[in-house]
């Protein structure tokens, strides 16, 4: 039985640096719920710390939350990384830690916090999150795919860290699995713009770093469950899921 | 050579830390990759870039570098504008490109790590 599933995708926590700190999982749930969102996924940068304690708390609350990463590739480009298992997610994550150098300044750049359920801080992350991994664009979307995720390029309509700002194309042979637009352009002139022209899916996420910014842009999904498996047919408009404009 | 030397022989428009002139230049770097940056840059370098967002001013706060001279006639994001107020870093715009702005820098005696 399919249904429509209203989802933001792209939401940082008080992990990301650059984030407010009140972000806590248990707070952008209950935000994402107030504001009628059926699906989040949670994308610090370069990190998945809090994924685990989202996730326990949208299992409480009824909110499906899919577990994701923000990566930040050699050329400074964002690709979200989503995966349904999160021992495949921590796998990535692992492979970024040991190509991320670099120490945070909290002065400079924030603080990193890890939390529970609860709100309670588990402690501060030290590396340099905001930084950029010495792994190449190409290799990081082959990792996301073979780990069983999807690639999707962060906020393709912006000219800082995404892909066309970086590089102004995608390569030949970068199978993402789609683009992602920012809040400031609406699906449909996206697709136009990036979808058609440059021939991928298009989505758009919120990529909320504020509770205010939770749904401020969602991509309304028709598929069967809240999985990466069903997001990626919706994608490629495989079985009847579809990407409802 | 002073920051203030600088603006006056480059004739650069100072968008920010227009009191904070006074630094002397200990070199230059120019680089779009903040990684980069953030890897080779010295203390109190000038630092040429066509970014314009705020991160290149966390940057320049981290690395303790001079001052930022935005090229091409691109104009900084408005938060970019108010952390560098915060946070005191010179941001500098110019119409030039990089290479010639690098090139300007170097016959006034400013200097690269080599």
């Amino acid at each position: 039985m399919l249904r429509k599933f209203e989802a933001d995708l792209h939401i940082h926590t008080c992990l990301s640096p650059c984030c407010e700190s009140r972000m806590s999982p248990r707070r952008i749930v209950e935000q994402a719920k107030l504001k009628g969102l059926d699906m989040i996924g949670i994308c610090d940068h370069n990190s998945a710390e809090n994924v685990v304690c989202a996730k326990k708390v949208g299992k409480k609350e009824g909110l499906a939350v899919i577990g994701g990463v923000e990566v930040t590739s050699q050329e400074e480009v964002h690709i979200l990384a989503f995966f349904d298992e999160d021992e495949d997610l921590f796998e990535l994550a692992d492979l970024i830690y040991e190509n991320l150098p670099g120490t945070n300044d909290e002065r400079v750049f924030g603080e990193q916090i890890v939390v529970n359920e609860v709100d309670e801080v588990l402690g501060f992350n030290n590396r340099l999150l905001i930084g950029a991994t010495v792994l190449p664009l190409q290799q990081i979307v082959e990792r996301i795919h073979s780990l069983g995720g999807l690639a999707i390029a962060s906020h393709v309509d912006r000219e800082s860290f995404s892909i066309i700002g970086q590089l102004g194309f995608i390569p030949d042979g970068l199978e993402l699995d789609g683009l992602e637009v920012s809040p400031r352009l609406s699906l449909e002139k996206a697709q136009l713009e990036f979808g058609q022209a440059l021939g991928f899916p298009v989505v758009t996420f919120s990529d909320a770093h504020t509770l205010e910014d939770i749904g401020k842009s969602f991509t309304s999904f028709l598929i069967g469950a809240a999985n990466t498996k069903e997001i990626r047919k919706a994608l490629f408009g495989q079985d009847g899921r579809r990407v409802i404009i | 050579m002073k920051l203030q030397e600088i603006v006056k022989e480059l004739n650069l428009d100072v968008r920010c830390g227009a009191h904070n002139l006074d630094k002397q230049v200990s070199g230059g770097y120019a680089s779009d990759l903040l990684s980069d940056v953030i890897a080779n840059s010295k203390k109190d370098n000038i630092w040429i870039t066509l970014q314009t967002h705020q991160n290149i001013v966390a940057v320049a706060s981290l690395k303790d570098l001079a001052g930022v001279i935005i090229v091409n006639g691109r104009k900084p994001e408005e938060d970019a504008l108010k952390k560098a107020e915060e946070e005191n870093i010179p941001i500098m715009l110019t119409k030039l490109p990089t290479f010639e702005v690098a090139g300007r820098l170097y016959n006034l005696g400013i200097r690269g790590k080599v």
